[in-house]
């Protein structure tokens, strides 16, 4: 069934906390400029998986990473530095941190520490990543104003901006809409559906009805396990699994 | 009495009884300033505060006697200087390094090491300065005495350095985890993310820390007695003895007349070293609220 080439390959992979497996003999593919989406309840490894696609896991002590997950064929713990892994695989957080600096600050803040200086390239960043995470015509008159001013659903825009503006491959989202309000919640979605001609989206998230809105192929984790992974349109209309139907119905979860 | 009419008086006295020991120590220190200016502004009769403060001689004893304690400010501020010259950069990178690189079991055994550092009395410090410290800075430099004011800002730059590491490394821990993986996530190496953003974020923090550590040096009396060899002249290197505003005070309160010129005097530097470690935490204060802005 698949065919090009995967953007993501995951092959056994193990997380490990210490003594607890958080994440177990997970093999899967994600395809590029898809909306790959992950479901599941707390405590099932949705998050832990995400930030093992860009190493995050790495900043909590005692964590092991086995087995194998390849981005473009490159065996991301050997095949590229860390932080370069990083600027291509770029995350987006449940809460918006915009940081105490001016918007236009905040966008080419990961260009100036790349050692960006010229004006021409940072004002062209700021054009063009603001225009993709749609925030581009709310802003462009203010853009020397704090980033502390913007509403909750617009700093979560200027968080995607700031990642677009290193011009990833990848997106990870992990419940960006968590603590946003609905309206803000379709614009974050409504920029997803647009991101995805350009990049490939990975979505962590705990609305079931969200997964179902903007996915096209979702995955089920059930502590550690993934249980099921399929068509989006599939996996809402007639799972393979009565635990992944149990928790899409709200039996448990 | 009803249980409730009880326990709303219980909570009455309570409140007052916080609220005294909150005035209380504010009108210790009013007193406190009070007594100084009471017993130091009698030297002003016959002196004028300009001889006083910008005056080159200070011989409390000849006759007549001459009161100038510009010797003994410059002797304090080149010692406070080199002090926090030298404790302040080691100081804030040994917070880095113990908040954000050391591995757990190192940074238990630095942190109590540091703390045991806080333990030591002056006294001791003052006086391993003055036995391995001052012979050694001696013959490395080919002066006649050990005792200087670089001997006295490294004896001092040991005390400070407690201070400065315990406070800045708490404000660095307390930066939110947030902060941090957000900075990883955009590929920021190790070194950018605790540059650029855990210290900044930490700013604040490390500015109180200098400045308490500061405010620590100027105010220690008995290790930089032991160890700048107390000559009230104004120095022209540091490689010379001075004599601070501390240890003036304590080396000349035994031996003056209770109620005498040079008893007074001795009052007035007090006054200065209050005003001057007033300055000190008013800069730490404005500057700890409008990083916070």
């Amino acid at each position: 069934m698949v065919s090009a080439p995967a953007k993501f390959s995951i092959a056994g992979l193990h997380v490990h906390y210490g003594k607890l497996c958080v994440l177990r003999d997970l093999n899967l593919d994600i395809q590029a400029n898809e909306i790959f989406t992950v479901i599941g309840p707390a405590n099932s490894g949705k998050t832990t998986f995400l930030h093992a696609l860009n190493r995050l896991v790495d900043l909590v002590p005692d964590s092991r990473l086995s087995g194998e997950v390849r981005l473009d064929g490159v065996d991301i713990r050997c095949g590229l530095e860390v932080e370069a892994l990083r600027r291509k695989v770029g995350i987006v957080f449940a809460l918006p941190l915009p940081l105490p600096i001016s918007i236009f600050e905040n966008v080419v803040y990961g260009l100036r520490m790349q050692g960006v200086r010229d004006a021409a390239v940072l004002d062209e960043a700021v054009e063009r990543s603001l225009h993709e995470s749609y925030l581009w015509d709310e802003v462009k008159d203010r853009l020397r104003s704090p980033a502390m001013n913007l509403s909750g659903g617009q700093q979560q825009r200027l968080c995607m901006a700031r990642i677009l503006a290193g011009r990833p491959d990848v997106l990870l989202f992990d419940e960006p809409t968590s603590g946003l309000d609905p309206i803000s919640t379709a614009r974050i979605e409504e920029t997803m559906l647009n991101l995805k001609e350009k990049y490939t989206i990975v979505l962590v998230t705990n609305n079931v009805a969200q997964a179902a809105r903007v996915g096209e192929r979702t995955a089920f984790f059930l502590m550690g396990d993934l249980v099921e992974v399929s068509a989006t349109s599939k996996m809402f209309t007639a799972p393979a699994d009565s635990r992944t139907s149990d928790y899409i119905t709200g039996k448990f979860g | 009495m009803t249980p409730n009419r009880l326990r709303k008086l219980k909570e009455w006295f309570i409140e007052k009884a916080i609220l005294l020991s909150g005035v209380f120590s504010v009108v210790f220190v009013l007193l406190i300033f009070l007594f100084l200016l009471r017993e130091g502004f009698s030297l002003f009769r016959g002196e004028s505060v300009g001889d006083f403060l910008f005056g080159k001689s200070w011989y409390p004893i000849s006759d007549p006697p001459r009161f100038g304690i510009l010797p003994l400010i410059m002797g304090s501020l080149l010692v406070t200087l080199g002090a926090a010259a030298i404790s302040v950069p080691i100081g804030i990178a040994a917070a880095l390094f113990i908040a954000e690189i050391a591995p757990r079991r190192l940074k238990e055994g630095l942190k109590a090491g540091i703390e045991l550092l806080a333990a030591i009395p002056s006294v001791v410090i003052g006086f391993i300065g003055m036995i391995t410290l001052g012979p050694w800075i001696k013959n490395l430099f080919h002066i006649p005495t050990g005792l200087t004011a670089l001997t006295g800002s490294v004896t001092l730059a040991f005390m400070a350095m407690p201070t400065i590491v315990s406070i800045a490394e708490d404000a660095i821990t307390a930066v939110p985890r947030q902060y941090r993986e957000a900075a990883v996530a955009m590929g920021a190496t190790k070194w950018q993310t605790t540059w650029r953003i855990v210290a900044r974020a930490a700013r604040p923090g490390m500015v109180a820390a200098v400045m308490l550590g500061i405010g620590r040096v100027i105010g220690e009396t008995m290790a930089v007695m032991m160890v700048t060899g107390n000559a009230a002249m104004i120095p022209s290197s540091i490689l010379q003895p001075v004599r601070t505003l501390t240890a003036t005070i304590a080396a000349e309160m035994g031996e003056s007349v209770q109620g005498g010129a040079h008893y007074a005097a001795l009052f007035a530097i007090g006054i200065v070293l209050f005003i001057i470690t007033f300055l000190i935490n008013g800069v730490a204060d404005i500057y700890l609220h409008r990083s916070r802005r």
